[in-house]
């Protein structure tokens, strides 16, 4: 008996089927599939882009999420737009040590690069890994009082009002009823573009640059664990990102005005840690540190060389922190800088598809 | 109609299927494995990390920071015929963090009695597989070792703070790599003399297999400080990769560090 109902059920799915395929399906609207440009040397290495599946890379979003990273009207006054504080020039970072809101008021921590954030595994996004998502994190300086000081609402109702957003939105998401949902979608799939994997080290690996002495032995300075032990928060030439995205106090102070991550944790153990910044285009991304404290590459190997301090959180991979750092000879620190700046790309900061 | 006649014989065939015995040998089945972590018997907790002070067996005090170890070709050997299961995949314990404390090796075994053993790191094989593996690339501060140090991967990486004999906080790096020896350091691309495998088995005993077992491994991490070496944090504390001996010796003292802990069925 039992058969006999599923024999009669499935025939009767299959006449559905068969009679649905006769008449003409409405035809359900999807924009077209972009497959992000990444490097080949960072498919063979490293885990694929992060591509939320509520959120695929389309040709209409990416342009859509372009027009938005340039555009003024995300802000309260129409003053300031993403790019205003992320400019190509400097691999999407800013030049000030602290960027400028629309009040004139200044933020607290300098403005990151936007690099190979696709390759952000863990999915802690800003310094303080307070956004879980790319999209999480466009949300944040729309409203920020000290950024773009607006609200969605505004955002939503100036978009929809614009002769041009609807159709734009509707050809991206298959929606011209504009939210703030799509909003973050479309500037996170922008942003999600910006991959940067062709330096000088980058040619190097493949074969088609060759490193000076001083460079190959930055290197080896960087490599090694007794001087810089650089790799293991920023990497090898085994890796891409020259970060580990993770977060670390690395010793800039004794006492923190700013707690970092432990503000988001609320874990004493994290008061003073912050991401690790990629040491890619460190050519364009200057002040450094999460603060802009440094405005120098030579600034931030003197740091780690000879000016670290001691706190309760610092990791345990600041070594001879009791004498300052571990005392790099000049010829080392000068080798080390050659050898770092090979990890910058002008081709990234002069890419046409990143052009207003 | 013939499209009709070929989806109606599709539907009588998935139709007859149905009630039939699925063919699938009940008697084989996934081994479950959860790793935990302990200083003497005292469990790690999240909380313990860079909190609680634990004695080593030199005398220091010392906080943990991170423990994260590899484990790798988890194998089982029946005892009744010596047929070998070897799932021949690894797992990174990220204790801290407490991820990957639960893996199951992708291998199937039949039910029975069987000796467990594992592979604590990489072997060569493993470790110098061509094109490496990027979860690993991806993952932890970078799990790789630079290439002039032999390259490959880390198995180990404790990391924390001990009072040294000037009674100063000071950190230690106890990474866990194969012993690299050179001809002089620093390290540089010319100077590796000789690279010796040193990841190394663990045997976890005989363990009953059934249709659903999980069986724990237990990792006391003060053994890596106490046996059969007794580890002096203050002359060995940091820049213990390319230190050829430090890593002969943590090979030595890492054989009683793991063992069988509770099992479930």
């Amino acid at each position: 008996m039992s058969r006999l109902k599923n024999i009669f059920g499935l025939l009767f799915f299959i006449l559905c089927l068969v009679s649905c395929s006769d008449s003409e399906p409405e035809e359900e609207y999807t924009a077209t599939p972009l497959a992000l440009e990444v490097p080949a040397f960072f498919e063979s290495s490293i885990l694929p882009p992060v591509i939320p599946a509520d959120n695929p890379q389309t040709v209409e979003g990416v342009a859509l999420g372009k027009k938005l990273f340039f555009d003024r009207i995300l802000s309260r006054d129409n003053s300031i737009s993403c790019a205003s504080c992320h400019r190509l020039q400097n691999a999407f970072s800013d030049p000030r040590q602290f960027s400028i809101g629309v009040t004139g008021q200044e933020g607290i921590r300098n403005s990151m690069p936007l690099q190979n954030l696709a390759f952000n595994f863990n999915e802690k996004f800003n310094w303080d890994g307070s956004a879980n998502s790319l999209e999480d994190q466009m949300f944040g300086p729309v409203t920020n009082p000290v950024e773009m000081d607006n609200t969605w609402t505004n955002v939503e109702n100036s978009l929809q009002n614009d002769n041009e957003y609807p159709e734009l939105f509707r050809l991206a998401f298959g929606n011209s009823r504009i939210d703030s949902t799509m909003v973050t979608k479309a500037l996170a799939q922008f942003v999600r573009t910006m991959i940067s994997g062709n330096s000088k080290f980058d040619q190097f690996l493949n074969g088609t640059a060759t490193l000076t002495p001083e460079e190959e032995n930055g290197l080896n300075v960087f490599l090694d664990e007794g001087r810089g032990d650089c790799f293991h928060c920023h990497g090898l030439p085994e890796t891409p990102l020259w970060t580990d995205n993770a977060f670390h106090n690395n010793g800039l102070d004794e006492f923190f005005e700013d707690n970092g991550l432990g503000d988001v944790t609320g874990d004493p153990r994290d008061f003073g840690l912050f991401k690790t910044p990629s040491l890619r285009n460190l050519s364009y991304t200057a002040p450094y540190m999460h603060d802009g404290r440094f405005a120098t590459i030579d600034e931030v190997i003197n740091h780690y060389s000879e000016g670290l301090v001691f706190s309760e959180t610092i990791d345990p991979l600041m070594k001879r922190v009791d004498e300052g750092g571990v005392q790099l000879t000049e010829e080392d620190k000068a080798d080390l800088k050659a050898f770092l700046l090979t990890l910058s790309d002008p081709s990234f900061i002069s890419n046409p598809d990143f052009q207003q | 109609m013939k499209k009709i006649l070929l989806l109606l014989s599709l539907g009588l065939i998935a139709a007859s299927c149905n009630d039939d015995e699925v063919s699938i040998n009940e008697e084989e089945a996934n081994v479950n494995f959860r790793f935990s972590q302990n200083w003497d018997g005292e469990e790690i907790e999240n909380s313990d990390y860079e909190n609680t002070t634990y004695v080593n067996a030199n005398g220091e005090s010392m906080t943990l920071s991170k423990v994260n170890y590899l484990i790798s070709d988890i194998t089982f050997t029946s005892t009744s015929n010596g047929t070998v299961f070897d799932s021949g995949d690894y797992n990174l314990v990220l204790a801290r963090e407490g991820r990957n404390l639960e893996f199951t090796p992708s291998v199937q075994i039949p039910e029975g009695e069987y000796t467990v053993s594992f592979t604590f790191g990489f072997d060569d094989e493993d470790n110098d597989k061509e094109g490496g593996y990027p979860d690993l690339n991806s993952e932890d501060g970078f799990w790789n070792v630079p290439a002039p140090l032999g390259g490959g991967y880390h198995y180990q990486r404790i990391e924390g703070t001990y009072i040294n004999s000037a009674s100063n906080v000071t950190s230690f790096q106890f990474h866990t790599v194969r012993a690299n020896k050179h001809t002089t350091l620093p390290p540089g691309p010319d100077t590796l003399e000789e690279l010796r495998d040193t990841s190394f088995s663990v045997n976890l005993g005989t363990v009953t297999i059934g249709s659903n077992t999980t069986i724990e491994v237990k990792a006391n991490i003060a053994e890596w400080f106490k046996n059969p070496i007794t580890w002096d944090l203050n002359s060995r504390f940091e820049v213990l990769m390319p230190n050829f001996q430090a890593q002969l010796d943590m090979n030595e003292n890492g054989a009683t560090v793991f063992s069988l802990g509770e099992i479930t069925q």
